[in-house]
């Protein structure tokens, strides 16, 4: 009897937690005002630059936390191996779709909880097809260009051989400069 | 507890709370945050719901399996918690056009939901393609000093800012 009711606990224990992660990041994102196209496409018109402030100062903050429990022993990496022809021709085909739908999968969601029609009827809905497509066209694509200048699972760190820190540190100092004078330019 | 019902926070507030949560999401969940992989598997799920099982064997639906889990629960909590915020400030409207759109290109329903279709449609074909969206890849990879990461994020924002300008000033 234990056993059985231990069971489903287990499985739905991790979906509490994602969906308590979600509103979380929610919650940030709409204020943020990371949920609006006008902020969005603000960002790659460079004409508002809030969205790159959030990405950075998440980025600042979130790696030198990882990197410091990671050296603890308290979390593992969980990265994602690439390519050439993956991230270079993907990110470009996903930073046109960036631009024309002005939100992006994460902050749609957000879009369509703070009442954004055209990201749940339109893109919602694109978003959907795209997916669909590229899982049906998978078994050719990934014999032929995403294996295209393939690298593997790899960090600065371990293409480098150094210390973690060695990276993090300069990266981490690099950031807050450019975060500095995009402020001391008034963006 | 007045700093809930504003509107705007400082966007450096806002992303040392992302990269906060980036740390529990590692301590408690052990996952990075991450969201266009849901967007696959509902695809996937819409899909199976008309024509079968026979869509569940596809190799990209096999590789990602076809089942709601944490990620997928993430996305729908960030509509939650969006709605959440906009709602405490008074910030929800319902809202077909943007309006930096419409001041381009006119307030045409129409208009803009095709070609926010057409828009989704390159996101979704493309964060599959690069393995990651924004979140995934610009957040979650970046921060972990991840070199595929690094790469698709700055090519997210260089296809973005083109087209971007592509749009708002050639055609307009």
């Amino acid at each position: 009897m234990q056993t059985s009711k231990s069971i489903p606990g287990k499985n739905i224990s991790p979906l509490l937690w994602g969906l308590a992660f979600g509103i979380a990041f929610g919650f940030l994102l709409q204020k943020g005002g990371a949920t609006k196209y006008d902020v969005i496409v603000g960002q790659l018109l460079l004409t508002d630059f809030t969205v790159l402030k959030i990405m950075l100062s998440a980025v600042l903050v979130g790696m030198i936390g990882i990197h410091a429990m990671k050296t603890l022993g308290w979390v593992e990496l969980d990265t994602k191996s690439g390519s050439a022809g993956m991230n270079i021709i993907g990110g470009l085909i996903f930073g046109v779709g960036f631009a024309v739908l002005g939100y992006c999968p994460g902050t749609i969601a957000g879009a369509i909880g703070n009442g954004a029609l055209d990201a749940l009827v339109g893109g919602l809905a694109g978003i959907l097809i795209g997916s669909g497509l590229f899982a049906t066209l998978y078994p050719r694509l990934s014999k032929g260009i995403l294996k295209k200048g393939d690298f593997g699972n790899l960090t600065f760190p371990r293409l480098f051989k150094v210390n973690d820190w060695v990276i993090v540190i300069p990266a981490a100092m690099l950031i807050f400069i450019l975060l500095y004078c995009l402020e001391r330019a008034g963006l | 507890m007045e700093f809930l019902t504003e509107v705007r926070w400082s966007p450096y507030a806002v992303g040392i709370g992302i990269g906060i949560l980036s740390w529990l999401s590692f301590l408690i969940s052990r996952k990075p945050i991450a969201c266009s992989t849901s967007f696959a598997k509902t695809s996937g799920m819409i899909e199976k719901l008309f024509l079968g099982g026979k869509v569940a064997r596809k190799p990209y639906y096999q590789k990602i399996g076809l089942a709601v889990d944490w990620q997928w629960m993430l996305v729908v909590g960030i509509i939650a918690g969006s709605l959440i915020s906009a709602l405490l400030s008074g910030d929800f409207r319902w809202q077909w056009v943007p309006s930096l759109w419409a001041a381009a290109f006119g307030d045409n329903v129409l208009l803009r939901v095709i070609v926010a279709l057409v828009g989704g449609v390159f996101i979704g074909f493309g964060a599959r393609w690069a393995g990651g969206c924004t979140s995934g890849h610009g957040i979650s990879g970046t921060l972990q000093l991840a070199v595929s990461s690094w790469i698709s994020a700055i090519c997210f924002f260089i296809g973005g800012i083109v087209a971007a300008h592509m749009i708002f000033t050639l055609i307009n």
